[in-house]
């Protein structure tokens, strides 16, 4: 495993948690609704090609969740301030999930500090006629089953004994998450207007059979962003990184190579 | 004491297979299940039984709001304060209550309840609930800003209700240039407020507080959780430096009289039973969405309440736990003596229908009750200032 660090870092008021690790261009990952607090295998095969950072976000894991927390305009900003604070020029931003809806609030916004855009199976946006799942109706069980397409990981998952702490956080993101997101579901009604700003390199990446967000979803915001990418991953669910390791690196890692304008001078 | 007749509604000629096909009796319960002609006659019959306790010498009767469900048919409970204003001839309305933070205009509840309160020349009592879990599926009100829409709301209302009009409220969630309600209320400064709760702290000291001193009801809870409540909250009025008179506190419960203790047993089971393991049925991620309650609170009702509801609660384990009052009116009256006795409270709300209860067995219950039961029990927790107050 890479080595990496937990640093804590302060940003108006608010203390929370970043992973780091690896040599590199930087990466920012953001995370989606069930948080990223804990090393991963996806990291280490991230943190392989670039200086990646994962901080949780404010109100998940072991970040701080401030009172100001009241929506994703909140998150958007914080991230704002975070990226002029890592001390990093420039960027590739990678977002999952609710976390790929913090990375297009953040981009429409202003794009200064962003070399590159990954989009993995993104909120932000609704498709009309395309339901979406409803992760709050769904009891533990039934959210972790309808997110993998292999069950064997799912019932792996599900059989696992969290600790308390585990517990404790899992509940934390699960709160948070709702806080973002309960209402409009999972997406910013204005957001879709303004799509268009995004004039950085954009890759799209959905699971063939992702439950929660329909690949409807990806030929959308692919539609909405100028020359941006969309890759269809098969036989795979809502967590490309963690279901189809191999094919998310390989289309991160190239799409990035392709796009790296920063560092092609220095490299 | 005081007795409100309380009517929930429920949709009760429902497919009793309903729940074979379906996780829940609410939210997602398609309303292919509802047939109006029924419900049409559901809603005329639970209207004659609330006009009946009036004729009987109930003190009040009260409905309240449930949304996308069979177990209630009040999504607006108002509509039905409204039909029944003009019928009472004695009784208080009480609507305990009305969902706060599920509405966008809280002003609406506030012009309402004072219709109602103008109708019935102060015979009217506003009840203030955050709503269930499930209204925040239903009304896609973010659980996690319910507290403070709740608090908000309420401010604005009873501003509205006490402040001389145009004043401009900003809130957080709710903006206001023009406030400036008509009707007022016709009671002055405004209508009494009871607040049905299943018991929280918060609640507690919102309720207690001297600027407020809510009727503090708690609703369909086991005896031993009503006592540690309402215990609760009279130990707050002392902190706050006064003695909690029974009329601010109350209890609701389904109830059931009958002719001897086995028959009462044996004619509610089937419809008690019904209430409580069909109608009030669904998962624990409806009733108690994410933020909902804090953290630790949401911790803590998942380890006790829905440990215990996963199991079949009989008629039986329901009067042992003492969340159902049943028996002969003689055993009624003997355990509302006892627990007055303990708990110092001064109004019930009894749930004379419940679940599949039909109209003969209503009705006969209402007889009963308010024929042998509120006499023997009337003349407790009656104080020199509530008598002197009629």
């Amino acid at each position: 495993m890479a080595n990496h660090s937990s640093e804590r870092m302060k940003i108006a008021g608010c203390e929370i948690e970043v992973l780091r690790g690896g040599n590199g261009p930087a990466m920012v990952f953001l995370h989606g609704a069930g948080g990223a607090h804990n090393w991963m295998p996806y990291m280490d095969r991230l943190a392989e090609h670039y200086t990646l950072y994962v901080p949780s976000h404010p109100g998940w894991g072991r970040s701080d969740t401030p009172d100001w927390l009241d929506g994703m305009g909140d998150l958007a900003y914080f991230y704002l301030e975070f990226l002029d604070a890592i001390g990093e020029e420039q960027v590739h931003l990678v977002g999952n999930s609710l976390g790929g809806w913090l990375a297009l609030e953040i981009a429409v916004r202003t794009t200064a500090r962003i070399d590159s855009l990954t989009l993995v199976s993104a909120a932000g946006i609704h498709v009309a006629g395309v339901p979406k799942g409803d992760i709050f109706l769904w009891d533990n069980d039934e959210r972790v089953r309808n997110t993998f397409v292999d069950q064997k990981m799912a019932e792996a998952r599900i059989a696992a004994t969290p600790t308390e702490e585990e517990s404790d956080i899992a509940l934390k993101n699960h709160f948070s998450t709702a806080k973002m997101a309960w209402h409009p579901r999972f997406y910013n009604p204005e957001l879709q207007k303004w799509l268009h700003r995004i004039r950085v390199p954009t890759l799209i990446l959905w699971g063939d059979s992702d439950k929660i967000f329909p690949p409807a979803y990806g030929d959308a915001m692919q539609k909405l962003i100028p020359g941006s990418t969309l890759t269809i991953v098969p036989d795979c669910g809502h967590l490309p990184q963690q279901e189809k390791l191999d094919d998310f690196i390989s289309a991160v890692t190239a799409f990035t190579a392709a796009n790296t304008v920063a560092q092609k001078g220095a490299a | 004491m005081k007795f409100h007749f309380f009517h929930l509604m429920p949709y009760q000629d429902i497919d009793p297979d309903f729940l074979e096909h379906n996780k829940s009796s609410w939210i997602t319960l398609p309303n292919s299940y509802y047939d109006p002609k029924k419900g049409s006659k559901l809603y005329h019959r639970y209207l004659d039984e609330l006009e009946l306790a009036d004729e009987l010498g109930f003190d009040g009767v009260c409905v309240n709001e449930h949304h996308q469900t069979a177990y209630g048919m009040m999504p607006s409970p108002n509509v039905l304060a409204g039909a029944l204003s003009r019928r009472l001839k004695k009784a208080t309305i009480g609507v305990i209550g009305r969902a706060l933070p599920i509405v966008e205009n809280p002003l609406v509840i506030a012009e309402e309840f004072a219709m109602i309160d103008n109708l019935m020349e102060g015979r009217f009592i506003a009840g203030f609930v955050r709503g269930i879990g499930c209204e925040y599926h239903a009304s896609m009100t973010n659980p996690g800003f319910s507290h403070e829409r709740f608090r908000e709301a309420h401010d604005l209302i009873i501003r509205a209700w006490s402040e001389p009009g145009p004043f401009e409220f900003y809130g957080k969630h709710y903006h206001f240039q023009y406030v400036n309600l008509w009707p007022r209320p016709y009671q002055t400064p405004h209508p009494p407020v009871w607040i049905p709760s299943q018991g929280s702290t918060e609640t507690v000291e919102f309720a207690a507080h001297p600027d407020r001193k809510y009727t503090y009801v708690i609703t369909f809870s086991p005896i031993a959780s009503v006592k540690k409540n309402l215990k609760a909250y009279r130990d707050q009025c002392e902190v706050y430096g006064y003695e909690c008179p029974p009329d601010q506190l109350g209890w609701a419960m389904p109830a059931y009289v009958a002719e001897t203790d086995e028959i009462a047993r044996r004619e509610a089971a089937p419809h008690i039973e019904s209430l409580f393991n069909r109608f009030i049925s669904s998962p624990a991620q409806y009733k108690l969405p994410p933020g909902y309650s804090s953290l630790n609170s949401y911790k803590a009702v998942m380890a006790g309440k829905y440990a215990v509801r996963e199991n079949y609660l009989t008629c039986d384990a329901l009067i042992e736990n003492g969340m159902f009052l049943c028996g002969s009116a003689a055993t009624v009256a003997e355990k509302l003596e006892e627990y007055q006795a303990e708990m110092g409270f001064g109004n019930i709300a009894p749930m004379l229908q419940f679940g599949t209860l039909p109209a003969d067995l209503t009705e006969k219950n209402l007889r009963i009750f308010a024929g042998e039961v509120i006499p023997r029990v009337r003349h407790l927790g009656v104080t020199k200032e509530s008598a002197a107050a009629e």
